[in-house]
């Protein structure tokens, strides 16, 4: 039980460190003021869930890990995150849509988290519940605007869809990780989570004149530790000054 | 030295949040509970967003006051639930964000409306309720952009959080 509550954590905790950690690469780069400062304020609240998420499996664990040691210094193979959340940002219509996808994911999977028989992940949903409301409304808007806005706007939101959406499946992998926390108590209701995301997707979609990909093609490994080329790079980047100079502070 | 927990949240009261100067951590809810056990002193704290960067200053704020009154043994716990809502933002505390420039927490529809009508927001500056939101995120976390159309004053908006 221990350690399939380990897992789960590093699964919650490194899907928000790592799309925190993409969204923070737009800093100083959005195409307008605004988005800059909007793409960077979800990145925040992210990085202030992982921290939550990872703090708590440190405990778990029980090792002595805290969360900047889980952050900071595992191995790629010991991320736990999709795939989908370490794609490149490419240009805003790719980053919007990878956010939406993610974003319709998380809303109702914190919904139900709130429920966990695990108080420590109640709380930590609660919290992070409120914050990602104004995340899936920030970019179902974008996605709507972006979709149902000029023909150049609608051509690359759309692309950014086609290309995505092989690795939204994987947002729905389940294995004896959940099993367990079922079992427990600690996942509750979880039935009925991809009927909730379908219908979030799908009606945002249909507003923004974006066709699904028939394509059902997927590509997942992202959840048992087997990523794609981009994930080193993040980590390089994440990981340098604790590498280079072991336990610096500021 | 015998103190009250009256005494502690009175001296809470001249702890302010780094980010918004002018609300006490008071004003702002963020302090759920005093305990007293003897000579130490249990602040309880809970954050407003999770990746507030200014919780951490908060709580070494409130340990520094502390031990300038004289309280030694201050511990400071911070805790995640219940979440923090605008809603424990005090009365005081809404009428010192506006006379700051800062528009204060309006009751706003649930975020799960797409493109719902947009709230009124009155400028801070020349009371005008023709204003306009720029960005649903401002300078902190817990702000949005606005802009009044009337006198021209760009202003943040302290939004509603629930």
């Amino acid at each position: 039980m221990e350690k399939a509550l380990f897992e789960y954590l590093l699964r919650l905790g490194d899907d928000s460190l790592i799309l925190g950690h993409r969204l923070s690469e737009w800093c100083g780069h959005g195409p307008i003021l605004e988005e800059d400062i909007a793409l960077t304020n979800l990145s925040l609240d992210l990085i202030g869930q992982a921290t939550s998420f990872l703090d708590y499996a440190g405990k778990v664990e029980g090792k002595g890990r805290s969360e900047d040691d889980l952050a900071f210094l595992r191995f790629d193979k010991d991320y736990r995150n999709l795939l989908l959340v370490e794609r490149p940002n490419g240009d805003f219509g790719v980053t919007i849509m990878r956010q939406f996808l993610f974003d319709a994911y998380r809303k109702p999977l914190f919904e139900r988290l709130v429920h966990s028989s695990d108080e420590t992940i109640a709380a930590i949903a609660a919290k992070s519940l409120k914050e990602t409301k104004y995340h899936l409304k920030h970019s179902s808007e974008w996605v709507i605007r972006l979709g149902d806005g000029t023909e150049e706007s609608h051509e690359r939101i759309q692309e950014a869809l086609n290309d995505l959406w092989k690795y939204a499946a994987e947002i729905f992998y389940e294995d004896e990780v959940d099993a367990t926390l079922k079992e427990a108590g600690v996942l509750p209701n979880m039935e009925t989570l991809r009927a909730d995301w379908e219908e979030i997707v799908y009606s945002v979609l249909k507003e923004a004149t974006l066709e699904t990909p028939d394509n059902n093609w997927k590509q997942e490994g992202g959840r048992k530790g087997l990523h794609t080329e981009h994930l080193g790079y993040i980590l390089a980047e994440l990981q340098y000054m604790q590498r280079a100079y072991p336990n610096m502070e500021w | 030295m015998v103190v009250t927990t009256e005494e502690i949240w009175g001296y809470l009261e001249e702890v302010f949040d780094p980010e918004v100067p002018v609300l006490t951590v008071v004003d702002l809810g963020v302090v759920r509970d005093v305990e007293l056990n003897g000579d130490a002193c249990k602040v309880t704290i809970t954050p407003t967003y999770s990746g507030c960067p200014a919780m951490k200053r908060i709580e070494d704020d409130i340990v520094e006051k502390l031990n300038e009154k004289g309280i030694e043994n201050v511990t400071v716990e911070l805790v995640l639930a219940p979440a923090w809502t605008t809603d424990w933002l005090s009365e005081n505390g809404k009428r010192k964000l506006k006379e700051y420039g800062i528009a204060p927490p309006e009751n706003e529809p649930d975020k799960s409306v797409l493109f719902a009508d947009p709230i009124v927001v009155p400028c801070p500056k020349c009371n005008s309720k023709d204003t306009r939101l720029v960005s649903q995120f401002g300078s902190t976390a817990c702000k949005a952009h606005y802009q009044c159309n009337e006198c021209l004053e760009p202003f943040d908006y302290f939004k509603c959080l629930r």
